[in-house]
């Protein structure tokens, strides 16, 4: 059996398939970019478990055979840093969207960066909330237009990964769908940090957001994030006004800082055996 | 039973010494006037036990917690009052729709909004029975004393445990700030076997059959958690008849178990003319009437308390007003609990509630005066 079969076969829960999202949706990319991340991290399948709140990309917890935990909107972090701080020795993978991660779990996303404790976040970055049909998240571009702005979204962005950095996250690394091979070793890099990491992951929603904002199909649109990534190592050496409207890719920042659940195991430690 | 010594407790600490007790080693909540004394207690004493204590960013988040912790593994319990147990509601739901083991305890304060903090109330009995939506079951306590609650929340725990349902535990800012002497059993060990120790091979996480343990994760069986309707591997269907058996067994679960579950308490003549049914701090206040008028004057006068009022006893209550004329329900609010006792009284008793809404206790004196009405 070939590998990328195999791999399909034991970390895929295939009765589960299809998927339920649209046609060109990058939530399968993402989905897979994790799959074979996990193969390569070489963690134990059992001690695997993804944690995912409420939205499209949030569903690939259903699809992924490992204890999985799908929970309620914005909400998936903090499920996920009870589980944690219970079981330390699991790898706790926490699949999001930008409205899931950014608006409405907007709290538990800078308290668990400012924690440090070690999660694995991926954030699916669309720009749109797709499954109630296409409304403005915190991280739609001002002037797109959604379903809740007919006219054009007024509100400015976050940058997600400055947010988190200012938050006190100690990785974090952007990719996109249209290179998944390069999003899949950020996945590997920040499966292996010791602290919160943080991975948004640019993705195509052709359906809900692409088309209300012309921007074509899903070839035009992946083609379209790719043409606006400009890798790390390159961004350092372009203009602010070079970098306008282009994403910046790869590993954005990495550095060592106390991690919470070791942290804390190690502070009650001195109470064994009394 | 093992040996018991007498200790002079708080009722709030009185709760998280019951749910140690109960083999809780985990607590995830914030700070709210007037569960407080929970979450500073349980952050003293966990970390000697190997348990873990978290303050969360928000009420959200700590109902969030121990929900993971639970489905790592690990008992927990959360404490909060009236503006968080709002909060808390949405993912009190998603733990009965997962069937997640947990304990939430809230000392219920002078609402509604951000009330009078430091009142006591009963205002929150029909934001425990439907807080969170949908058509869910719920199970809550509420203990009249330090001593219940230290028992009460033993039982919330293991009854959690064994029916995977979350348990409310409604104390009132009356038990969780007054000290009493509550006799703590020696050994301190009054947990029901690990869910998860007899496992069989055929092991569904949402089986139709019965109950059945929850496996934490981490240990080879990669079963989906979700807050959607699922089948009994817990995968999300929306086949309206998976949804209805599976509502229905929710509902099941806890009319099997009814007995273990639903706990009431008569003191008092055995045919009464005029009863009371309450709960919580008001039955002490009930019971200071019924010591006086039964006791001492042996007028035909009884008292049902409820420490649980969800499921609403309603069999009691039945029995009850068969037998008596009138029953008075006192309670810290416009009166919520009385109406579940019109409901089940059935016509066959006068049901005469007495309410108080201004952040004072209900007197002994104030249902003295009521009694009058019928007896002597």
């Amino acid at each position: 059996m070939a590998a990328i079969e195999q791999l399909t076969q034991d970390f895929l829960r295939t009765k589960k398939l299809p998927h339920i999202w649209c046609p060109g949706c990058g939530n399968g990319i993402v989905t897979a970019a994790m799959v074979r991340a996990f193969k390569r991290a070489g963690f134990e399948q059992r001690d695997i478990v993804i944690v995912s709140g409420i939205g499209c990309s949030s569903r690939a917890a259903g699809y992924l055979n490992f204890n999985t935990l799908h929970t309620t909107h914005g909400r998936a972090l903090s499920f996920a840093t009870g589980l944690k701080m219970a079981r330390p020795e699991l790898h706790v993978f926490v699949i999001m969207g930008d409205g899931d991660c950014s608006a409405i779990g907007g709290n538990h996303f800078i308290h668990t960066a400012r924690r440090n404790i070690d999660l694995n976040a991926v954030i699916v970055n669309n720009h749109i909330y797709g499954m109630t049909g296409g409304q403005h998240s915190p991280l739609t571009p001002s002037g797109k237009k959604a379903t809740t702005a007919p006219l054009g979204t007024l509100e400015r962005s976050f940058d997600l990964l400055e947010l988190a950095r200012g938050a006190g996250a100690t990785f974090g690394a952007r990719g996109t769908a249209a290179q998944p091979r390069q999003l899949e070793q950020l996945m590997v890099r920040g499966a292996k940090h010791k602290g919160f990491s943080v991975i948004e992951a640019l993705s195509p929603c052709p359906i809900s957001y692409g088309r209300r904002n012309k921007l074509g199909g899903p070839v035009e649109m992946l083609l379209d994030i790719k043409n606006k990534s400009v890798p790390v190592e390159r961004a350092s050496e372009m203009s602010s006004e070079e970098l306008e409207g282009k994403n910046v890719t790869g590993l954005i920042y990495a550095y060592d800082a106390p991690e919470f659940s070791e942290e804390y195991y190690r502070m009650i430690e001195q109470f064994k055996d009394k | 039973m093992p040996e018991k010594k007498p200790v002079l407790m708080q009722g709030n600490e009185a709760c998280a010494e019951g749910a140690i007790s109960a083999g809780v080693r985990f607590y995830a909540g914030y700070p709210i006037t007037p569960s407080t004394e929970v979450a500073e207690h349980m952050a003293r004493r966990l970390p000697e036990l190997g348990g873990v204590f978290i303050q969360m960013e928000d009420e959200i988040a700590g109902m969030a917690a121990i929900i993971g912790a639970s489905i790592g593994g690990k008992r927990a319990i959360t404490a909060t009052s009236g503006p968080g147990f709002s909060l808390k509601q949405e993912n009190i739901g998603y733990a009965i729709m997962a069937e997640i083991p947990c304990v939430i305890v809230n000392v219920q304060r002078m609402g509604p909004s951000t009330g009078v903090p430091t009142a006591p109330s009963q205002g929150d009995v029909m934001q425990a029975r439907w807080g969170t939506h949908g058509d869910h079951p719920i199970i809550a306590f509420s203990p009249a004393s330090v001593y219940e609650t230290y028992y009460l929340t033993i039982a919330a725990v293991n009854l959690s445990q064994k029916l995977r349902q979350p348990v409310i535990m409604l104390l009132d800012e009356v038990i969780g700030h007054m000290r009493e002497k509550v006799l703590i059993p020696d050994t301190g060990k009054l947990m029901v076997e690990k869910s998860s120790d007899n496992v069989p091979a055929d092991w569904k996480p949402y089986d139709e059959k019965g109950l059945t343990p929850l496996v934490p994760f981490g240990f080879g069986h990669y079963y989906h958690v979700t807050g959607l309707f699922h089948d009994q591997y817990g995968f999300p269907s929306g086949d309206p008849e998976v949804v209805k058996r599976a509502l229905d067994r929710l509902h099941d679960k806890l009319e099997k178990y009814r007995d273990e579950i639903v706990l009431t308490n008569y003191v008092g003549h055995k045919e009464p003319r005029v009863a009371f049914v309450t709960y919580g701090c008001s039955v002490r206040s009930a019971r200071a009437v019924v010591k006086k008028a039964y006791w001492q004057n042996r007028w035909p006068v009884g008292l049902l308390s409820l420490q649980t009022v969800w499921p609403f006893p309603g069999r009691e209550v039945e029995a009850l007003a068969r037998q008596a004329d009138v029953i008075i329900v006192p309670e810290l609010n416009r009166g919520q609990l009385v109406r579940e006792v019109e409901r089940y009284s059935r016509g066959q008793a006068e049901v005469v509630p007495v309410n108080r809404y201004d952040g004072e206790m209900i007197t002994p004196d104030q249902l003295m005066e009521v009694l009058g009405r019928w007896l002597p």
